[in-house]
């Protein structure tokens, strides 16, 4: 328990300095949008990566979790930060209502991607269409510029914010590599009558892995309304973010314990590189996501984080080949 | 330990098991044998919890099972393996004992450790930092049987081990499974190979149709005519040499 508490301290002081370093308001907007979608990839990781349940849905989390922080704040005066509490506890409802729903039908594979694709979109259509929603105006939140209201009229309050959540995230991730329950969760994904054989009850495995991804994605959701103070349906319940959280840890390394945030790097680099080339052609970044998605998958399937041990064969390799 | 009484399963217009009937004594090793497609990976199935049936009963330590699910029956000690093997394909031979011992192993450090313990057993040493997909079938077939010994079970249900591995192989098997025995396990085997059952089993059901048509020690069943012509047909029990107990027969 010690070691890989002193391991995880250095890397996350030094992520705690970094607006100490970076003076401008651009790049620290970069590092708060990258640890925001690390969060979210994470939360798809636990349930995709290490679960082998891949969702094509997870914008119902994310967007529950959204609605609940901002119509909880606006409609009923609760305080914001109890509402990125609730907000979690929304998005983890959601995710327990739609995986009793499909793992009770034993849905895997496409059949659960696709049932959860279906759901994030209909609530899409209903948040479209209901009044206490907003419906397609959205709902503003109103500006408070106060720490006790979640408003930081500096970018690093929610730089502090968001690193500390995808610090959790993170953590989640590697006691899920090194607790029973995570151990039940991947034998879960590589073979569920086996696991059925040597006693883990399959379907509350799974259940829990979708519960605690739904938590996540709904604190996501929270801090992307306190961040933009702005939410419409499109938003909260488009596909969009349903790819996003998936795309993240495809590209950074499904099923790893730092592969989100390293596709989350990759990926909001990738699209403020292409903003700047192109100056923001709507619609381009979701080419140049699926172009980047499709190397990766040709060239290295086992994501960017794998880079490193297979440029360390190679050379070792290579050594061999001189020796 | 175990008692299964008039056990019945149909699959649409097939009948898989009609009435089974047997029972396994606390410390034996018991074998159900039968030709290809007599039902009894259903009857295990079923047993196990895999599989719902549609009539009967089945008692595992004096307590009525059926209906139960796999993994609460893992729980309390019924734990079977696969004939086709069912290995956790991208993990390493550690990790995939591991996940049984953790049914008892709340640690995970700890549960890993003992898994090394549980490999020494089955004569997996060597092997078990390779991933799964670097092994033989006799390498998964003895993983199988790892991973339920990982389990600590009190009643271990053997579906076909032996199946798909060499003469060579099997004699190494066998030694192996006597052990777990003595080490106080039960078990209850189905076999397709005929000399390992006679060296193994203390009682042989035969299994055919979906019926149990004889039961006995090994060497009375083998001569017996309702099972010579269970597995050769009709009529190759008179044709049949009577000496059949000196193994080396292959079903």
């Amino acid at each position: 328990m010690k070691t890989p508490a002193i391991a995880a301290a250095a890397p996350l002081l030094a992520l705690a300095a970094l607006p100490l370093l970076l003076h401008s308001d651009f790049w620290l907007h970069f590092a708060i949008m990258t640890l925001y979608l690390a969060l979210l990839g994470q939360a798809w990781n636990l349930l995709g990566g290490y679960g082998g349940q891949r969702s094509f849905g997870h914008a119902a989390f994310f967007g529950t979790g959204a609605y609940a922080a901002a119509l909880l704040q606006l409609d009923f005066a609760i305080n914001p930060w109890a509402c990125m509490v609730l907000a979690g506890g929304f998005g983890a409802g959601a995710g327990a209502f739609l995986g009793a729903l499909s793992f009770r039908y034993g849905l895997r594979g496409s059949y659960f991607a696709l049932v959860t694709l279906a759901f994030a979109e209909v609530f899409r259509i209903v948040a479209d269409s209901v009044p206490f929603t907003g419906a397609g105006v959205g709902l503003q939140i109103a500006l408070k510029e106060s720490v006790a209201d979640f408003q930081f009229p500096e970018k690093s309050g929610f730089y502090a914010v968001i690193l500390a959540l995808t610090a959790i995230a993170t953590a989640l991730a590697w006691w899920i590599e090194n607790s029973r329950f995570g151990a039940a969760l991947v034998a879960v994904r590589e073979n569920e009558d086996a696991a059925r054989a040597l006693g883990i009850d399959v379907d509350r495995t799974k259940l829990w892995a979708i519960t605690l991804s739904g938590a996540l994605s709904g604190c996501a959701g929270s801090f992307y309304v306190q961040y933009f103070l702005y939410l419409d349906p499109r938003i909260a319940y488009g596909v969009e973010v349903s790819v996003t959280a998936l795309l993240v840890p495809l590209i950074g390394g499904v099923g790893t314990v730092l592969g989100p945030l390293v596709g989350a790097l990759a990926l909001r680099a990738l699209n403020e590189a292409s903003s700047a080339l192109t100056g923001g052609a709507p619609g381009l970044n979701l080419v140049l996501y699926g172009a980047l998605l499709i190397v990766i998958l040709a060239l290295l399937p086992d994501g960017l984080i794998s880079l490193g041990t297979r440029l360390r064969r190679a050379g070792r390799l290579r050594a061999l080949g001189r020796a | 330990m175990l008692e299964v009484a008039g056990v019945g399963k149909r699959f649409g217009g097939l009948t898989a098991v009609e009435d089974a009937s047997l029972h396994v004594r606390e410390g034996e090793i018991a074998a159900l044998i039968g030709p290809n497609g007599a039902g009894k990976t259903t009857l295990f199935g079923i047993v196990a919890g895999f599989v719902a049936a549609d009539r009967g009963s089945v008692r595992f330590a004096g307590e009525e099972i059926l209906g139960l699910k796999p993994h609460v029956l893992a729980r309390r000690g019924l734990v079977r393996t696969f004939q086709l093997v069912e290995p956790f394909a991208g993990l390493s031979v550690r990790e995939n004992i591991a996940v049984g011992c953790q049914l008892r192993q709340p640690r995970r450090a700890a549960a890993l450790a003992e898994a090394a313990a549980v490999a020494g057993r089955v004569g997996m040493s060597e092997l078990i930092d390779r991933p799964v997909s670097a092994l033989t079938i006799a390498g998964l077939k003895r993983l199988e049987l790892a991973r339920a010994l990982a389990t600590q079970p009190r009643l271990l249900l053997l579906d076909e081990v032996m199946a798909g591995l060499n003469p060579a192989e099997i004699a190494e098997m066998v030694p192996l499974i006597r052990a777990i025995r003595e080490a106080g396990v039960t078990l209850l085997l189905t076999e397709h190979v005929m000399q390992a059952v006679i060296s193994l089993a203390e009682r042989v059901y035969v299994l055919n149709d979906g019926r149990i048509i004889a039961e006995g020690p090994p060497a009375r069943i083998v001569a017996d005519e309702r099972v010579v012509e269970a597995y050769l047909g009709h009529g190759a029990a008179g044709r049949w040499p009577r000496r059949l107990g000196e193994g080396g027969a292959h079903a």
